[in-house]
C-alpha cells in the first residue's frame, strides 16, 4: 500500500481542478491505497459550508466530501495559515478535518510516496 | 522531495506555498513561467534566499529562461539545468510535487 496525498489548492467552481481531484481521490480509494487530502490556499474554499450552485448551473459536489468517509478516506488536513488568511475557521467547514501548522504539514507531505497537486 | 513550480509569482502564490512546505534537503525546480521568480527584482528573491539558507536547493530550467530572454537576469545561487538535468532531478528524488 502506498501513501497518496492529494493537495487541493483551487477554489471549487472557477476551474475544473477541484472536481477532478475529487474524482481521482475516489478512484485511488477504491484501489485500496492510503489516501490523504490536504486543503490549502484557495483549496480551503472547496469544503466551505453552505454551497448552493443552482444559480450557476453547475452540480454542487461539496456533499461528496462528506461521503469520503464511506470510502475509507478519513485523513483530511487543512492548512491553518490558509484558513486564517481567508477569515475562516473549522466551524465554517462541512466535513471534519485536522488543522495543521506549516511545520506539521511540511512534515506530513514529506512522508508521502506520491503527491498529486490540483 | 522535488518541488516543481511552473507559474509566475505575479500570477499565483504557488511558489510561496511551495517554499513554506520545503524542508532541508528538498529541491525546488522552476520551469515555464515559474522561472520569473528566479530573476533579479523578483518579489520572491528574499524568500528564495531564506530557502537556500535552510538547505533547500534551487534550480531553473535554462531553455525556459532563454526562451523568455531572462537567462542574463537569473539570480546567483540558482542552478541552471537543461532537460536531461530535469530528468536527473526527477530520478534523484523519490517523490515529486508539481505545484499547479
Amino acid at each position: 500500500m502506498k501513501k497518496f496525498m492529494f493537495v487541493n489548492r483551487k477554489a471549487p467552481y472557477g476551474t475544473i481542478y477541484a472536481l477532478e481531484s475529487l474524482e481521482v481521490v475516489l478512484i485511488t480509494a477504491t484501489l485500496d491505497q492510503d489516501v490523504s487530502l490536504v486543503f490549502m490556499d484557495d483549496g480551503v474554499y472547496e469544503i466551505v459550508k453552505g454551497q448552493q450552485t443552482k444559480g450557476i448551473g453547475i452540480k454542487n459536489f461539496s456533499p461528496s466530501y462528506r461521503a469520503l468517509d464511506g470510502y475509507d478516506v478519513e485523513k483530511l488536513y487543512v492548512d491553518q495559515a490558509s484558513l486564517t488568511e481567508r477569515g475562516l475557521s473549522v466551524s465554517d467547514l462541512l466535513v471534519p478535518v485536522e488543522v495543521l501548522e506549516t511545520a506539521q504539514m511540511a512534515e506530513l507531505m514529506s512522508q508521502q510516496d506520491v503527491i498529486l497537486s490540483f | 522531495m522535488l518541488h516543481i513550480v511552473n507559474k509566475s509569482p505575479y500570477q499565483t502564490r504557488s511558489l510561496e506555498s511551495c517554499l513554506r512546505m520545503a524542508l532541508p534537503g528538498h529541491a525546488v525546480l522552476l520551469i515555464e513561467d515559474g522561472i520569473y521568480a528566479a530573476t533579479t527584482g523578483s518579489p520572491m528573491q528574499a524568500s528564495l534566499g531564506q530557502a537556500l539558507a535552510q538547505q533547500v536547493k534551487l534550480y531553473a530550467l535554462k531553455p525556459d529562461l532563454e526562451a523568455r530572454g531572462m537567462d542574463s537576469r537569473v539570480l546567483p545561487d540558482v542552478t541552471l539545468v537543461d532537460y536531461s538535468g530535469f530528468v536527473d532531478l526527477v530520478s534523484e528524488h523519490p517523490t515529486a510535487n508539481s505545484w499547479l
